[in-house]
């Protein structure tokens, strides 16, 4: 079964993920920030991390640096969601090393079918 | 009093004088030694034994008329602005060292015409240094009680040994530096010293006269009247004296400007153009000191001292006949003093114009152009310091050969008299540029011959014939040719006769040559320079007009003769910086012409200086009209630079200004793009959630009731929230833009709370927290109800927002202060982060951390309250002290 660890703050937009993956029979784990993402990452390994950037406390770009420094998660891919949409911020975050850079509002539908081609 | 115990004292008090001038030079940097006060005192070099001792002579004889010698200077003060101060911007320009110097550059640098004015110089000076060395001489007898004892040689008569330590004093004091247009601070400040000094004795005596030997001026006026001629002496005696009383004041007038001594105390030495302010009130100041009293002094002595005496001697006299030797010391000292500093002065001054515009330019140029720096400098200090011996040996002579019967009074009269014939040159040329230098020649030979004749003729013809029948007949017995009574005008006494009639002659001479020849090219540059000294003094060297052809490398050497190589090369450097000229430029132009002429003028002259530089350089004739030409040219050239500088730095400004705008723009336009950039995301977070649930829905047939209505829930909140957001948003907008129209009426602002409270207390009791609020003290205020409940509420349910469930206690209060009506809401959560506290009235506060959410969330409710307290000219904060929760506090006026 795939892991995979959805870190947002909103709930509302983490539930309806939460239920999608659920379905596509993932194992899903939550994080409301950066810092709860980081100590769940660490201790499951998911094998996907859908990151918001705006966020409390530790924000995407600081999180997605700490995963890609930390050997245990070379594996792990990270999927940027974020409403920041200028051409800019998402070559930022591709360059920073994230596999997919989705803005938001995004469709459900294409978020699966992107996930599911980054896995296999 | 002892012979040789007068002697002590005075080598003692020259020596104190030499240690003054000693101790100036070697700190002459000292603010002791440069200020107003030793340039007005230096001024007060006017009053010499003549005022010392002459005025009481004159009071005694023939009443007030001694003042007019004061009030023409007294009455030239307030000009000085106007004229001295130009007078002595010229003078600093052109290096200028003395009155002859003035005169010739003036008129083109003439150099004849340095020389006559030099001439005439000696001529009146000389017998009035006399005159003084005289004064020395009697109240040395006087106060040894020698009279008995007359000197036969020269070597046992302490006057000439007194003369020789002059001469000593000014050649080492006054010959430090080549360049006669430096300040010579070690003389004048022991000529400030003196003048201190015989001002207080001179008051001294006063006083001992009026109030030890009499009992107050009353009683000396008491006894005064008494005397026979004592209505003649204290009145005028009709028209004659009137008129004696206006040309013995317009004589004193020029006197101030012209004596040589007084050019050079207050054009030479002066320093700052600001201490002229001072002199126009302590100079009259101190003159009027020195008059108060003079009058009691010659009524005390027409009183007491009866018999054959001089008048002139009246202050000395007076303490002697009642035995105060001490007193009659200090007044000895005094007088000794005014002569001293007259003579010093004097002859500094004459030896400079003697050495510079008549040895010089006369003799020894040739000289000069072969030797090296340094023995030109000697050369030329050796002629001055030749000079100096020479004037104060000839003034001695004089005096001994010469021992008329004329008082101190009439030998200054004299002097002033010719002196004056400078007069018309000097200032009309300062005001009118036709002046030419055939006009002034002719005009002061005129009038020096006319008081000649006038004057001084009638005075050698009785020594010599020892009958009067000059005077009373006239030049061969011609009516019309009396020297007293020229053309039949008998009405004035000799002197102001004289004055009136060489005045009149010269001026008209000067006036009719003037406007009859036209000056050369020369003289009218110098005359426009002079004349519009203001105009000029930016042009400088460009004002100069000269065409031809001289090389650089000649001049360079010229001035290394007097200059040496150091100063000359470091004087032309500056030269070439100013002008932005090139090191390597080989010809000379006007300006560098005119620049070396300069350089020179404080050294030998401005004659000298034209005669030296013109030997290397090939001048062109240039005609006057090409004269005028340029320098209305140069005039206008330097308008409109300045015009230009001035645009420029308008420019410069604008450009400032517009820097400052756009720096603004920028950032008002990062504010405004950061604003929507937030108001995107803000917007996108609900978007998001409504559209994943939509489609979750969509996809969800299997999914239990239960979590469809979950999500439905979640889509209609978030389409709220989407709803306030954009409520919001506009709001703050209207708000922003002003267009939002405030209902403003009063309001009982308790009211107001409770309707508040009314409305989040369903919120309240669901969270179990209390707000407390104290109702009923009925205060009015003016403000819009709506927005009001607006800030309150926004307020209130922050506060709940953060309150913890059960234990939250909320207390708001309105209360009176001043003129304002100030409103706290505070609660007992987890109060505010520091780091935000700055930041929280802010739009969709997010701080530097650009992507991290402030927990507080997306709110614009504060922001919009603070728009709408300002809306009010109300202020909004947050209490930093507060720590027990959060506590919010605003004001409005009442």
């Amino acid at each position: 079964m795939k892991k995979i660890l959805i870190v947002d703050d909103e709930p509302n937009i983490v539930m309806s993920l939460e239920y999608t993956f659920k379905k596509k029979n993932y194992e899903v784990y939550i994080a409301r920030d950066g810092g709860e993402a980081l100590q769940i990452a660490k201790d499951k390994i998911p094998d996907v991390v859908l990151l918001d950037i705006m966020m409390p406390n530790v924000d995407g770009y600081e999180t997605l640096k700490q995963i890609k420094s930390n050997q245990n998660l070379k594996d792990t891919k990270v999927v940027f969601l974020s409403a920041k949409n200028k051409a800019a911020d998402i070559e930022k975050g591709l360059q920073m090393g994230a596999d997919k850079y989705l803005t938001k509002p995004f469709s459900v539908k294409k978020l699966v079918a992107e996930i599911n081609e980054l896995l296999n | 009093m002892n012979n040789y115990l007068l002697i002590s004292v005075i080598i003692v008090y020259l020596a104190f004088l030499f240690l003054i001038a000693f101790w100036a030079e070697k700190n002459s940097k000292s603010k002791w030694v440069n200020n107003p006060y030793i340039y007005v005192l230096s001024l007060a070099v006017y009053c010499s034994a003549w005022t010392y001792y002459g005025s009481v002579g004159i009071a005694s004889q023939s009443g007030i008329s001694f003042l007019t010698i004061y009030l023409g200077p007294v009455i030239s003060l307030p000009l000085w602005i106007l004229v001295m101060r130009k007078i002595i911007r010229v003078s600093k320009q052109h290096k200028i060292s003395s009155i002859a110097d003035f005169i010739s550059l003036r008129y083109g640098n003439n150099r004849f015409l340095g020389a006559l004015v030099t001439v005439i110089c000696v001529f009146a000076i000389v017998p009035y240094i006399s005159l003084q060395l005289k004064a020395i001489s009697e109240t040395f007898e006087i106060i040894t009680d020698e009279t008995s004892y007359v000197s036969t040689t020269i070597l046992d008569d302490s006057t000439f040994y007194i003369a020789v330590l002059l001469a000593i004093f000014v050649a080492f004091f006054g010959t430090q530096a080549t360049d006669a247009s430096q300040r010579r601070k070690g003389i004048m400040t022991t000529v400030a010293v003196e003048s201190i000094l015989k001002l207080a004795f001179f008051l001294i005596a006063g006083v001992y006269v009026t109030f030890f030997l009499f009992d107050g001026t009353s009683d000396i006026y008491r006894q005064a009247s008494q005397l026979n001629n004592f209505k003649e002496i204290t009145s005028f005696n009709g028209l004659e004296s009137g008129f004696n009383w206006m040309f013995m004041i317009m004589l004193s007038f020029f006197a101030i400007f012209l004596l040589p001594r007084q050019f050079h105390v207050a054009v030479v030495e002066n320093d700052r153009e600001r201490y002229l302010k001072k002199a126009i009130w302590m100079f009259p100041l101190y003159l009027l000191l020195f008059n108060v009293f003079v009058i009691f002094i010659a009524w005390g002595g027409n009183l007491t001292l009866a018999g054959d005496v001089n008048h002139d001697y009246y202050t000395l006299l007076l303490p002697l006949q009642n035995n105060n030797v001490v007193l009659a010391m200090l007044v000895f000292l005094g007088g000794f003093s005014a002569v001293i500093s007259m003579v010093v002065v004097s002859t500094l001054a004459l030896s400079t114009m003697v050495s510079n515009n008549l040895i010089i330019p006369y003799g020894f140029l040739d000289k000069f152009i072969q030797g090296n720096p340094e023995k030109n400098a000697n050369y030329i200090k050796n002629i001055r310091r030749i000079s100096i011996f020479s004037l104060i040996i000839i003034a001695y002579f004089f005096y001994i050969n010469f021992s008329y019967e004329l008082s101190l009074f009439s030998i200054g009269l004299i002097s002033f008299a010719v002196i004056a014939q400078l007069a018309p040159s000097f200032f009309i040329g300062l005001f009118w540029n036709r002046g030419s230098a055939r006009a002034a020649k002719v005009g002061m030979i005129i009038g020096v011959l006319t008081v000649v004749y006038t004057l001084i003729l009638p005075f050698i013809v009785n020594v010599l014939t020892g009958n009067n029948l000059f005077v009373e007949r006239g030049l061969f017995g011609i009516e019309m040719l009396k020297p007293y009574a020229l053309l039949g005008i008998d009405f004035l006494g000799p002197e102001a006769h004289s004055f009136f009639w060489s005045m009149f002659l010269n001026t008209f001479s000067f006036l009719t040559i003037s406007l009859l020849s036209k000056g050369n090219y020369r003289e009218r540059n110098y005359a426009e320079m002079f004349i519009n000294s203001s105009n000029y003094a930016n042009l400088q060297d460009g004002a100069f007009v000269w065409k031809g052809e001289a090389y650089v490398s000649d001049i360079r050497s010229m001035l290394n003769r007097f200059l040496g190589e150091k100063r000359t090369e470091r004087a032309l450097n500056l030269f070439n910086m100013k002008y932005g000229i090139s090191q390597e430029e080989e010809m000379a132009d006007a300006r560098l012409i005119n620049f070396s002429e300069k350089l020179l003028t404080g050294s030998i002259g401005s004659a000298s200086a034209r005669i030296l530089i013109g030997s290397v350089a090939k001048e062109e004739p240039v005609s006057l009209l090409e004269v005028l030409k340029i320098l209305e040219e140069s005039k206008e050239t330097i308008a409109i630079n300045k015009a230009l500088k001035e645009k420029s730095k308008e420019l410069t400004q604008l450009t400032e200004q517009l820097k400052t705008a756009n720096i603004e723009l920028l950032e008002q336009d990062r504010i405004k793009d950061e604003f929507l950039d937030t108001i995107a995301h803000e917007l996108k977070t609900p978007i998001t959630s409504i559209k994943a649930a939509s489609e979750v829905l969509t996809d969800g047939d299997d999914m239990p009731d239960e979590l469809k209505t979950k999500f439905l829930d979640n889509i209609v909140n978030d389409s709220d929230r989407l709803a306030r957001l954009i409520h919001n948003i506009l709001d703050l907008e209207k708000l922003s833009s002003g267009r939002d129209q405030m209902e403003i009426q009063p309001n009982q602002i308790d009211e107001t709370i409770d309707k508040a409270i009314n409305g989040v207390s369903q919120i309240a009791s669901n969270k179990n927290v209390a707000i407390i609020h104290q109702n009923g003290k009925e205060i009015l205020a003016n403000y819009d109800e709506d927005r009001m409940l607006q800030v309150l509420t926004n307020l209130l349910s922050n506060a709940l927002k953060f309150s913890e469930p059960e234990k939250g206690v909320i207390m708001i209060d309105a209360h009176q202060k001043q003129h304002m009506i100030e409103v706290s809401i505070e609660d007992n959560g987890k109060g505010i982060p520091k780091e935000d506290v700055n930041y929280i009235f802010d739009k969709f506060y997010q701080s530097k951390h650009q992507n991290v959410k402030k927990p507080m969330g997306s709110g614009l409710g504060l922001a919009i309250s603070k728009k709408i307290i300002e809306s009010h000219k109300g202020k909004i904060w947050v209490d930093k002290k507060y720590k027990k929760g959060a506590r919010f506090l605003f004001t409005i006026p009442k």
